[in-house]
């Protein structure tokens, strides 16, 4: 299978291990992997602050990077639902067919290549799985503590399958930690509140490392705890499942 | 950056979350304490002032994070506020397992709400028909100003100086103790928290625990310089009874009451007022005039649908199945006078809006702001608005695009509020929409737009791109300043920034990958 790889602005150069280990991984399922080197961003920064016109060309250009791949994996929800839910550039059929193919890596792990082990992956740590708003109540992830329905979670699934791991429960566990984007600097007080709330919930569960399938909650989260003082160590899914041993 | 939020920074942590690397440590008698003395509660804490809600200076944006900065700066507060809200959040879920049903009753309530607001002049018509034959007088009000002056005739007509009145998201809207107050009428409110509130000159921090924002020494604080209670005395039984009191002669001897409506049934033309206190109850029935201010969204088609609604209201709010009174108000009493003024005030034409409409399904349960972890930490009046937290960030741009401009900005977009609304409205959906909407109308600052048009230009071009960030180093340097348009002082301030890695993605799979494609 054909698989363009997306890595997304700030995994380029602030978190390349989580680029590094997402590619790794689907090689080891015996994908074709393709990074187009003129990708830069999906536009999400302009078009969360509103901004669409200022973002069309940007979206456009990360449909003539990805078009004619089989998949788009990206490690990082909320890149991803922007891509398939919220493009507003001119819905051709080019474009549809990209947004529509384009996953975030657990659920194409989960839902498209079924994963049923990681014989290479052990981690043999205490993590709290932080679930991103956007994988979470957009991609459906997992469900929501809001929501009646039938509890399922795939980033669970797929870390359950890895050699030792234990799971904390924090108090608060599908609580947004405050990143948001363009929220993080617009209220950066609140923001940060948040993120220090959030860590503070998991060192008190007995996490030791907070893991998450999108960096930059995580980038926010470590900022805050390093901030306050609380040790805490962050690691995202990728990594874990493609036999990191912290 | 304002000085408040400079101020917030070092006092932002609660006691019990700082740690022996904070500066601001705790020392008494000359040494540090230890861990456990240091993080341990004080028997009585310091008083702390109450954080008042966002400056408002006529049309000027509201400036919500710096009201929220002060409101996270008196820890105490923000803790009690944020634990208090979560309560409420977790005992709603237990009631929402409870009923197995619960998201077919969402669907439902939603489904009737929409139903209602795509026939609402036909239900409207129907309620007055049925209404005036109940012996109801109708009155429709095309605004605040009318519906002031509506209900301020009604009165004068009655020579009544003096008016009791239940807890009314509406009346707020429509600055209706003011207007009371310009015209010589005394309002006295009979909600607890609202009747603190107005002892206290306050708007209501939230829509259906007004005073939840504050402490009980904040209370023992306004009732020790209103009605005269023991100021050091914060008892809350002692504070209850001192108001009730005080209020309770002036319920009794009232002129005229006044209620809002949770839900108007057209097939039968009466309407149903939910509160806990049963003071709607003693606004209605003590007085023998009683005039019910009522929004026209408020309406259902039959009494059938009140069950569904019913089911979902109280749960949804605060976690318990029903309200302690529902009450259901038919007519007149023998003797009696009742009046329903149906207030549009800015609704029809929010029904016109394609992507906003849906926000008139509101019921008011407060859920979304229960929820809603920028609420919790940042207080109702940090909104500086009628309607705070999620609900407000879709509704208080309709009444004022240019003063509420700032807070469709005020969201994570988590989307918990969407997925406690009891009638199903997207608000997380809504709050995004309203960001371009206001960008679209020029309500955005200049200097963000600017900036904003550099990210996009930098980032449709890859060879700029990739000269911008050709070091990791340069990377950091450059990165956050386009894509978060304010850069690294912003993001700096309260944590840390990343650390650098050696290389980017892009050169490390030049380097190791070179040789594909």
């Amino acid at each position: 299978m054909r698989i363009g790889l997306f890595i997304p602005c700030y995994i380029d150069a602030v978190f390349p291990k989580v680029g590094i280990a997402t590619l790794e991984l689907l090689e080891r399922f015996g994908h074709d992997v393709q990074y187009p080197r003129d990708q830069t961003c999906c536009g999400q920064p302009m078009a969360n602050s509103g901004f669409d016109a200022e973002c069309a060309d940007t979206e456009a250009l990360f449909v003539r990077n990805f078009s004619g791949f089989d998949y788009i994996v990206s490690p990082s929800g909320s890149c991803v639902h922007h891509v398939r839910d919220n493009f507003a550039i001119e819905q051709t059929d080019e474009v549809k067919e990209v947004c529509s193919r384009t996953f975030e890596l657990v659920e194409f792990l989960h839902d498209i290549q079924k994963v049923d082990a990681f014989p290479w992956a052990k981690f043999p740590h205490r993590v709290g799985l932080h679930n991103s708003c956007g994988t979470l109540r957009r991609l459906k992830h997992a469900l929501p503590s809001e929501l009646h329905e039938p509890f399922f979670s795939k980033p669970i699934d797929l870390l359950s399958k890895v050699d030792g791991i234990e799971f904390v429960r924090p108090a608060r566990p599908d609580e947004c930690c405050g990143f948001g984007g363009t929220f993080s600097v617009f209220e950066e007080v609140v923001s940060t509140k948040m993120g220090y709330d959030k860590v503070s919930d998991h060192a008190q569960a007995g996490a030791e490392y907070i893991v998450s399938a999108d960096s930059s909650c995580l980038m926010h989260q470590r900022g805050c705890a390093e901030r306050i003082g609380v040790s805490m160590k962050f690691i995202h899914i990728a990594e874990i499942l493609n036999g990191a041993n912290a | 950056m304002s000085t408040a939020c400079e101020q917030a920074g070092s006092a932002m942590l609660h006691p019990e979350l700082r740690v022996e690397s904070d500066p601001d440590a705790i020392i008494r008698d000359g040494h540090r304490l230890d861990h456990a003395e240091g993080t341990s509660k004080p028997l009585r804490p310091a008083f702390e002032p109450q954080p008042r809600g966002a400056k408002v200076r006529g049309n000027r944006p509201i400036d919500q994070q710096e009201a929220a900065a002060r409101f996270i700066a008196a820890t105490e507060h923000e803790k009690m506020h944020d634990e208090r809200l979560w309560d409420l959040r977790q005992k709603r879920d237990r009631e929402m397992h409870g009923i197995p049903e619960w998201e077919e009753l969402r669907s439902l309530a939603s489904a009737i709400k929409e139903h209602t607001l795509t026939h609402l002049d036909e239900y409207l018509d129907q309620f007055e028909a049925n209404a005036r034959s109940n012996g109801i007088h109708v009155h429709w009000a095309r605004d605040a100003a009318e519906h002031n002056q509506i209900v301020h005739g009604i009165l004068r007509d009655h020579g009544a100086t003096t008016l009791i009145k239940s807890k009314s998201m509406l009346t707020e809207e429509c600055g209706f103790r003011h207007y009371m107050a310009s015209v010589g009428i005394e309002v006295i409110e009979t909600d607890l928290g609202e009747r603190i509130q107005q002892l206290d000159n306050e708007d209501p921090s939230h829509v259906v625990v007004p005073a939840v924002h504050k402490l009980r020494t904040d209370v023992a604080e306004v009732f020790s310089r209103t009605i005269g209670t023991d100021p050091g005395n914060s008892d809350v039984h002692y504070l209850a009874e001192a108001q009730r009191k005080a209020t309770r002669p002036l319920i009794l001897n009232a002129d005229a009451g006044m209620t809002g409506g949770n839900f108007v049934v057209a097939e039968t033309g009466t309407f149903v007022v939910c509160t806990n206190e049963g003071n709607a109850d003693l606004s209605g029935n003590v007085p023998k005039l009683h005039i019910a201010s009522i929004g026209i969204e408020k309406i259902i088609p039959r009494l059938e649908h009140l069950a569904v609604l019913v089911r979902l209201l109280s749960r949804s709010a605060l976690g318990s199945p029903m309200t302690q009174y529902t009450s259901h108000f038919r007519g007149p009493r023998t003797g009696g006078e009742m009046h329903v003024v149906l207030v549009d005030n800015g609704r029809s034409e929010r029904l016109g809006l394609e992507e906003f409409w849906t926000s008139l399904k509101c019921i008011r349960c407060g859920a979304c702001m229960n929820t809603c972890p920028v609420y919790r930490r940042s207080g109702g009046l940090s909104y500086g608005a009628t309607y705070s937290g999620p609900i407000g960030l879709i509704i208080d741009p309709t009444f004022n695009a240019r003063k509420y401009s700032n807070l469709p900005f005020a969201s994570s977009l988590n989307g918990s509020c969407t997925n406690v609304c009891p009638v199903k409205i997207n608000i997380h959906e809504q709050i995004y929409a309203w960001r371009r909407v206001l960008v679209n109308q020029h309500e955005v600052p200049l200097v963000k737009k600017a900036a904003m048009k550099a990210a996009g230009a930098l980032l449709s071009r890859p060879a700029a791109y990739r000269a911008a960030i050709a070091t990791a180093d340069a990377a950091l340097a450059h990165l956050p300043r386009f894509v978060i348009y304010n850069g690294l002082n912003a993001w700096g301030k309260h944590r840390e920034v990343p650390h650098p890695p050696e290389q980017t993605f892009h050169n490390w799979y030049h380097a190791n990958r070179g040789a594909k494609q």
